[in-house]
């Protein structure tokens, strides 16, 4: 296949147009993504006062610790909970707003909004509607016979960390999931329905594979942010309790290396937890994009 | 727009004048709320007593926020003159040996007077090396204590003037408050590691940790997995189910003081520092308080409590100019008259003998029934090693341990021998993690 090249006539003039995008990813990933893997090999006291090389004992130490494979778990857990309730909840109400005629925008300004929501907002909001002395949704819990107590019933946090995860994340799906429904051609559409297929049968022949580059960005774009920026959402809510329950992986990097001061390990953490983000990203790219008609 | 920018200019240029003027001293702290408000009008007392410095504290947040901010800002060179850590934090602090100064030493070098003797022995016996000198300068040092709410002991049947002496009286009160329907629970806690664990084993008089609770080195374990500390947990996992007790979450255990004062629980037992809160929150009741409860066929003669709170290290890497201005500011913390005021507004202890003696002459405690509850608690009797204080390394993260096999017992998937044995030996991978890095 032939490319087109562009030429230019200065030779430093595209280093210099491409630089600023460079020094922002040296900047902020290249070069802490360097200091955490240099840092995850060795031992240092939280003043900085003594480094010592300690090769890999950070990673052994990791995976026999039956606490951080129980995370890896939880973070596995939380993960695929979070992606499909969001974006089946944003895919469901996406195919509702698209039967709309007229009250669509209205819809999908209402739907959108939760995403302007920060985090952690988000996350203080959901911790007080299901506050066991001062929330609303306990007391009606109450009234079906559920004693609602996250702070010490770790499926009862799970759920809270879930609901408000998930919650902020419909909004963005939706948005995608709306304009991939809009651009599906409506002469298929028509063409379909004169054949005689009804609406469900339209979805799930047409729309839906349709849909799915948007399905599979979606879906990268979703793993990634249970992965990292629901940070701010547990913090707000459980703080990783009970009992490490809800202690995702980024969470525990916050917590072992911040508040902990186990700089190793945490760095040794977060180089794991970059790995992980890496390989399913490549997975995805490789073995599920392969699948997906554009 | 330009207006404003006049305006931050003028601003920036009127702070300018008041910094050459005097030197500035950043004391970072984690006290919020009224502490936070009493604190910045210490600060602001200071500074008005005099010309040469200008104290300016800066709140960080939690006292874990405000220590790592701290360490961070160290590494970064752009640490603050004085930190507030609280006393979990001091085994990091007093390993810390290139980054911070001694207080003891700044006051030598800065010619101060610093009387150790002057200090409550509890409270300096806490803060000193093995040789006996004062590391970090005690400021606000608190000991756990019970609150209960008079109104429901009296809508229970129960003398209001009379609080559960022993935690066989705390159940059976308890029943009695839950039973008549006075209020929904007996009693709640905040801090479950540094009150039902730290406090229990001082009080009983039983180690937390070999080696004189870790004073002793680093070579220390744990060893709160004992008779007492098991019989406890299991009876509070008892009452939990029972319907008497109720968790007031991890940490500082915030929801125990909403509990509280919603008269949802009738008992709680927090810092002595809770007082200030109490008597602002308490509106519509009159609280009363007494000493933590013990186990009377444990122990006949309970063992004074330990304090927790915290201290103000100074950092290294200042001008000699600052450290003069230090040593001037803890000299000021330091009166009698300074001490008393913060004592008796907040619950702290009062941590020289002469504040102490100060308020008796006021006839501050007789005013006020309870406030040297803490103060008699910490002082009765005579320490023992068991009962001087905790010290260990990585602190912090064992107590978020001890929370999290606490979690585990209440909620039922493990008893508490299994969950206190479990602390204990992941408490002790910590230590030895803490002893391999210092």
């Amino acid at each position: 296949m032939e490319t087109k090249r562009s030429t230019f006539n200065n030779r430093l003039l595209p280093y210099l147009l491409l630089a600023p995008q460079l020094i922002i990813t040296l900047v902020f990933f290249i070069w802490p993504a360097g200091q955490a893997i240099k840092s995850s090999f060795e031992r240092e006291d939280p003043f900085g006062m003594s480094t010592v090389f300690v090769g890999l004992t950070h990673y052994k130490r990791l995976f026999l610790d039956p606490n951080y494979l129980q995370s890896l778990m939880t973070t596995a857990v939380f993960a695929v909970s979070v992606t499909v309730i969001s974006m089946g909840l944003g895919l469901l109400f996406a195919v509702a707003v698209d039967r709309l005629a007229r009250s669509a925008k209205v819809y999908t300004t209402l739907l959108v909004w939760p995403y302007a929501v920060a985090p952690v907002i988000a996350g203080i909001l959901w911790f007080f509607l299901f506050n066991n002395t001062t929330g609303i949704l306990p007391y009606y819990l109450a009234s079906l016979g559920i004693r609602w107590d996250h702070t010490l019933n770790p499926t009862h946090a799970m759920i809270l960390l879930i609901i408000a995860a998930a919650w902020k994340q419909i909004s963005y799906n939706f948005l995608f999931f709306l304009a991939g429904l809009q651009s599906v051609p409506q002469s298929l559409m028509e063409a379909a329905a004169i054949d005689g297929s009804g609406p469900i049968k339209r979805f799930f022949t047409i729309s839906l594979p349709l849909l799915s580059p948007t399905t599979f960005f979606l879906f990268i774009i979703n793993v990634n942010y249970t992965m990292f920026d629901t940070f701010s959402i547990v913090d707000a809510t459980t703080q990783g309790g009970p009992a490490q329950s809800t202690n995702i992986l980024v969470y525990k990097v916050y917590q072992d290396g911040y508040l902990g001061l186990n700089l190793g390990s945490s760095a040794a953490q977060s180089v794991v937890l970059m790995l992980i983000v890496v390989v399913l990203t490549v997975i995805q790219f490789r073995f599920v994009e392969r699948r997906v008609q554009y | 727009m330009i207006q404003k920018l006049i305006l931050a200019a003028a601003a920036l240029a009127l702070s300018a004048t008041t910094s050459l003027a005097a030197t500035e001293i950043t004391w970072w702290h984690a006290m919020g709320g009224e502490l936070g408000q009493k604190l910045e009008e210490v600060a602001k007392t200071f500074n008005a007593s005099q010309s040469d410095y200008v104290v300016t504290p800066v709140y960080k947040g939690t006292y874990p926020e405000t220590l790592t901010a701290a360490i961070a800002a160290f590494r970064a060179n752009q640490q603050p003159a004085i930190v507030q850590v609280f006393e979990v934090g001091t085994g990091t602090m007093m390993a810390a040996k290139g980054a911070v100064y001694p207080v003891y030493k700044l006051m030598a070098d800065q010619g101060e007077p610093f009387d150790t003797k002057s200090f409550l022995t509890p409270v300096t016996g806490y803060y000193s090396d093995t040789d006996g000198n004062i590391l970090s300068f005690p400021f606000n040092s608190s000991t756990p204590i019970m609150y209960y709410n008079k109104d429901v002991f009296k809508k229970a049947g129960l003398d209001p003037e009379v609080a559960p002496k022993t935690w066989a009286e705390v159940e059976e009160f308890s029943k009695k408050i839950v039973s008549s329907g006075a209020a929904k629970c007996g009693f709640t806690s905040a801090w479950i590691t540094w009150v039902q664990t730290e406090n229990l084993s001082a009080i009983h008089d039983k180690p937390f940790g070999s080696l004189d609770n870790g004073f002793g080195g680093f070579d220390t374990e744990f060893e709160f997995n004992g008779p007492l500390q098991v019989k406890h947990w299991a009876n509070l996992k008892t009452w939990s189910d029972e319907g008497l007790f109720q968790y007031g979450g991890p940490v500082g255990g915030d929801d125990a003081a909403t509990k509280f004062y919603a008269q949802e629980c009738a008992i709680t037992m927090n810092s002595s520092a809770g007082r200030a809160g109490v008597i602002k929150n308490a509106k519509d009741f009159t609280p009363g308080f007494a000493q933590l409860p013990y186990y009377k066929d444990e122990i006949q003669e309970p063992k004074n409590s330990i304090i927790g709170g915290a201290t103000l290290w100074v950092l290294n890497g200042k001008d000699d100019a600052t450290y003069k201005g230090v040593a001037k500011f803890f000299s000021y913390l330091s009166k009698p008259e300074v001490q008393a005021d913060w004592h008796q507004y907040t619950g702290y202890l009062p941590i020289t003998n002469a504040a102490y003696e100060l308020g008796q002459s006021q006839g501050y405690y007789e005013k006020n029934p309870g406030s040297d509850i803490a103060i008699k608690q910490i002082t009765r009797g005579t320490p023992s090693a068991n009962s001087k204080g905790v010290r260990f390394g990585n602190f912090t993260q064992v107590r978020k341990v001890v929370d999290e096999e606490f979690q585990a017992l209440l909620s039922g998937t493990k008893d508490a021998q299994q969950a206190l044995d479990s602390a204990v030996t992941r408490g002790n991978d910590l230590l030895r993690e803490f002893q391999a890095a210092n």
